[in-house]
């Protein structure tokens, strides 16, 4: 034990697929470089329009070496590669093929801070009456209820569900305040998603979504993704509102230290509402992540 | 009623926001989506600033871009007392007018590190960050000075001019290029005075000041 925290991330990370670039921002012919996990990623097009990235390193920022290519799909407006052994697919939202929802990269910010303190933040219904205040949240109504937090044993993600909160302005479409009832989801260490009740349609949920991108251990792409029912607002609008709920929180996560999340228990000091937070941080442990975090018994 | 194109994460579109939340002029703001629409470049835009530039203002069929060129205007037709553009003093216009063009230095090095760590913008960051430390310690230096002198902004006066205002967005955003205001007392204490001016409103990446433990005098 004792062991100093990891500088390379292990195959928990490594073999998992990351977002590299919002899909709509790559052009035939264009090359966009990148970071991912401390390495030089480069993010284009192939002759068939599908992304396709691979590794610069060293002499492969020379143009005229061959580069090594790296797996590379394209889901819910990103592309997305690893640097390992990734799984044939990657998690599903079966959500987003419903053919009147509207699937949108909403916003992205570089945020100094890690992967797993980004997700962690996004799992926290307590921070919204005061980072949020008047849009997710509003004092004197602060208090989170208590709620359910458990493995689905089946796909080994992690569920936060029956969780409310009083929200003034849920959504772009909102035009007033609701108790939202949200479930949350993490289907990926460095990637979280809440279900919220719709504001246009009682029957089913708006999704939105963080995917992080890790350029290094500390430092962080947030990209919003959401999918979402509303004929109301234009793209702008929805993105619009989303770029306003990340901005508020990019302050306070570069605000929080350690950068890096902690996993060991009893490390920082938690609370009731806190546990989705200190689920996620022993699921983390108990999938290896290594990357982001200060793994249990590491000194820091 | 004055229109301001405007995107809520622009430096550059915080300036005119905040003076005229200070001037209390009545105004919409018209957002133009900076990232990633790209919409500021866009042919539609382009009819109203042929540069793609944010921000820009309309009022009564006048349009004018730029920051520090609205900023002047916004002074120069709002403020009755004229203190915010004080073109009853030239020696003071003229030093309002050399701190608008250390804004411009500012702009291009802090406010251009903070495009690259948010955006992705490909300047060159170290030598962004390194331009700003050496301006904001010509820009604490000259505070100090100032406060040694009774004096609260940063042209010789009473009150503030559009010379705080033009610096305010890029010294206050300044922590998220990777800028640290550590070693900048000077300025800390003059972005807190900035902060509790009536009127004033803050934009995401401005963390509040907490308040005073006695009314200000």
């Amino acid at each position: 034990m004792n062991a100093s925290v990891p500088q390379e991330p292990g195959a928990a990370i490594l073999d998992l697929w990351h977002p590299v670039a919002i899909r709509e921002d790559l052009r035939a012919g264009e090359t966009t470089r990148t970071r991912l996990l401390d390495r030089d990623v480069a993010v284009g097009l192939d002759d068939d329009g599908s992304p396709t990235a691979w590794l610069l390193t060293g002499a492969q920022h020379d143009a005229a070496a061959t580069p090594r290519l790296l797996p590379t799909i394209a889901a819910y407006e990103f592309a997305w590669t690893s640097l390992g052994t990734p799984p044939e697919e990657i998690f599903k939202i079966p959500e987003c093929d419903e053919p009147d929802r509207r699937n949108l990269a909403t916003f992205s910010v570089g945020v100094h801070v890690s992967a797993p303190r980004a997700v962690e933040n996004f799992l926290d219904l307590g921070h919204f009456p005061y980072v949020h205040a008047g849009i997710l949240g509003q004092a004197p109504r602060t208090e989170v209820a208590d709620y359910r937090v458990e493995v689905d044993p089946e796909t080994n993600e992690l569920w936060a569900r029956d969780c409310e909160f009083f929200q003034p302005q849920a959504a772009a479409a909102s035009t007033d305040g609701q108790m939202s009832q949200y479930t949350y989801r993490v289907p990926h260490p460095y990637c979280v998603m809440l279900y919220k009740s719709c504001p246009t349609d009682e029957s089913r949920f708006d999704v939105i979504a963080l995917f992080c991108q890790a350029l290094s251990a500390d430092r962080v792409l947030f990209h919003t993704f959401m999918s979402v029912i509303d004929e109301v607002s234009s793209d702008a609008q929805i993105r619009a509102f989303q770029t306003l709920v990340s901005a508020q929180d990019k302050p306070i996560l570069e605000n929080q230290t350690p950068r890096l999340l902690p996993l060991e228990v009893g490390d920082e000091t938690s609370v009731r509402s806190d546990r989705a937070s200190v689920a996620y941080r022993r699921w983390l442990g108990d999938l290896g992540v290594d990357y982001g975090v200060i793994p249990r018994g590491a000194h820091r | 009623m004055l229109r301001l194109y405007d995107y809520l994460l622009s430096a550059n579109c915080y300036k005119p926001r905040l003076l005229l939340s200070m001037l209390d002029v009545p105004h919409d703001l018209v957002p133009v989506e900076f990232y990633p629409g790209r919409e500021h470049e866009s042919a539609a835009f382009r009819k109203i600033n042929p540069l793609g530039h944010i921000p820009v203002i309309e009022d009564d069929g006048f349009i004018l871009r730029d920051a520090h060129a609205i900023l002047v205007y916004l002074a120069g037709e709002y403020d009755p007392a004229r203190t915010w553009y004080p073109t009853a003093d030239p020696r003071l216009l003229g030093g309002v007018a050399s701190w608008l063009q250390f804004a411009e230095g500012t702009a291009d090095t802090a406010s251009a590190a903070r495009l690259c760590v948010n955006f992705g913008y490909e300047f060159d960051l170290e030598a962004c960050v390194a331009g700003a430390h050496r301006l904001f310690r010509v820009l604490d230096e000259h505070l100090w000075f100032r406060e040694q002198e009774g004096l609260d902004w940063v042209a010789p006066a009473a009150a503030p001019t559009v010379a705080d205002i033009a610096l305010f967005p890029d010294v206050a955003l300044s922590e998220e290029g990777g800028i640290s205001r550590e070693d900048y007392p000077s300025l800390r204490r003059w972005t807190e005075r900035v902060q509790r001016l009536p009127g004033f409103i803050d934009m995401p990446g401005v963390l509040p000041v907490a308040p005073l433990p006695y009314p200000p005098t």
